[in-house]
């Protein structure tokens, strides 16, 4: 991939492009997605504001690091099919590999009306039915002229950002409270992407097994499950 | 050759398979090490079968031990072990490693099924497991981390899983558990205070055509179906004997 952007002046140099794209009102069918918090919900582990603010570190340390990692090495040029099925085999839950294209699929529909550009074209064509979510974001952050740390900044926050926002829905927490616990993570954020980062850096050279693995069992578990509810607020 | 590392012991155990051309199975490497004492037991049908008889005390913080088993084209080993391993501290409080380096050949199976890994307060392993497989080789592989001794906090453990089959990524997972690992793994997203995880893996070149569907296995397993024709059981229960309770029945389903 070439590291000249077609939208921005130099990688890495954008900023709007950044607050564009982590945008929760970006069309990209985030917001209807829990990542698991809801099954932990109904299974009584998370209860309040503390439950929640540990649920949301451990994911942001399992699959926000591993997703972010595999979002930044999308964005330094690594082949984004390789990515793809190294997603794959970090996703060991059919319904988890599921959600991860659907998101890819609807993320790509917007990214290609924001950013158009030949490498969203190509990827779309090789995955028709869409490719993992954190890749069609690093592919995109390389379009809106963003750089590895940008992808892995945005794919790290949504993996807490998406079970926060719901848990104030399934529990009626205090939208203040969810907040709080956000402000709280963004340091250990910061750590996560920039890890993220310099492991997605890495990848083009090393291959996919440079980019970290971390998983989280219980998510793995209760996806399946989740999954086959017959009635839920939240697609996953 | 075990040879002393400036704090602790260094030490590679090794195994290679072959088919004896009667059928059967044999052993033409079998090199135990240091604290890994390899064993050639009573096998079953065409399986040669070695068990790990060493391992109990080890590793120590800053040991660096390793098992190398390579099954060959058409061979069939079972490795299993005597009993769990217990990772414990060590001076100076160096992690330890353990790296364990499996590959299977066309036609090969392995089952790879040892005893549990505990970890003692204050322990630190970091261990891996690298799985090769020929696109035709089977493999059962059981994994099973147990966080404390009875009653006792857990050390850090941080345990990697890779499995390629064909030369493409089948498998990969990392676990972190303990003081040492980032924050939030006891928590709702990953053991939820559970204080045993365990994973069950079953390759098999029919499940191209025919992969299992997925299943639940009570409240805290699942088995799933991977991209690749394999299934991986994911258990997380309060202690080991539930947990190798869940584990035993997937084994005699897929074993």
């Amino acid at each position: 991939m070439d590291t000249t952007s077609p939208h921005g002046a130099s990688p890495g140099a954008a900023r709007a492009a950044l607050l564009v794209l982590a945008d929760g009102r970006f069309p990209a069918g985030g917001h209807a997605h829990s990542g698991g918090a809801e099954a932990a919900v109904k299974a009584g582990r998370i209860r309040d504001a503390t439950d929640l603010a540990t649920f949301c570190r451990g994911r942001l340390h399992t699959t926000g690091l591993t997703s972010a990692a595999l979002a930044a090495a999308a964005a330094v040029g690594a082949d984004p099919l390789v990515l793809d099925e190294a997603a794959d085999a970090r996703t060991p839950s059919p319904a988890l590999r599921t959600t991860a294209r659907k998101l890819g699929r609807q993320l790509m529909r917007a990214a290609r009306a924001a950013w158009p550009c030949d490498a969203l074209d190509a990827l779309a064509a090789a995955r028709p039915r869409g490719a993992h979510q954190p890749v069609v974001l690093g592919v995109t952050a390389h379009a809106a002229g963003l750089g590895p740390e940008d992808a892995a900044h945005c794919v790290a926050y949504e993996s807490v950002g998406g079970p926060a926002t719901a848990v104030v829905r399934l529990l009626g927490l205090d939208p203040f409270e969810a907040t709080a616990v956000l402000a709280r993570l963004a340091p250990e954020l910061d750590q996560v992407a920039r890890r993220a980062a310099e492991a997605g850096r890495r990848a083009p050279a090393e291959g996919p097994g440079a980019l970290p693995a971390a998983s989280a069992p219980l998510l793995d578990i209760t996806a399946q499950a989740h999954a086959a509810w017959p009635v839920r607020l939240f697609a996953s | 050759m075990t040879a002393l590392a400036p704090e602790g012991v260094a030490a590679t155990a090794r195994i290679t398979a072959v088919p004896d051309g009667l059928g059967g199975t044999r052993l033409p490497v079998l090199e135990s090490d240091g604290p890994l004492a390899l064993r050639r037991t009573r096998g079953a049908g065409a399986y040669a079968r070695v068990t790990v008889v060493g391992a109990m005390s080890a590793p120590l913080g800053g040991d660096r031990l390793a098992i190398e088993a390579g099954v060959r084209d058409g061979a069939a080993l079972t490795v299993d072990s005597a009993a769990a391993t217990v990772a414990l501290p060590g001076r100076g409080g160096r992690p330890a490693r353990y790296d364990v380096r499996l590959t299977a050949g066309a036609g090969a199976c392995l089952r790879w099924l040892p005893e549990a890994l505990i970890s003692a307060r204050g322990s630190d392993l970091r261990m891996t497991t690298r799985v090769e497989l020929a696109a035709r080789a089977r493999l059962v592989l059981r994994e099973e981390q147990i966080l404390g001794r009875y009653g006792e906090e857990t050390g850090t453990l941080t345990t990697r899983l890779t499995v390629h089959r064909a030369g493409r990524p089948l498998l990969d997972q990392e676990l972190a558990y303990g003081p040492g690992a980032p924050g939030g793994w006891d928590g709702a997203a990953v053991l939820g205070g559970n204080r045993a995880v365990g994973q069950l893996l079953v390759v098999r070149p029919e499940f191209e055509r025919s992969p299992p569907e997925a299943a639940l296995l009570g409240d805290n397993a699942v088995l799933t179906p991977l991209a690749g024709p394999a299934v991986l059981v994911t258990a997380v229960a309060a202690d080991a004997l539930r947990l190798r309770r869940v584990l035993d029945r997937a084994l005699r389903t897929f074993g």
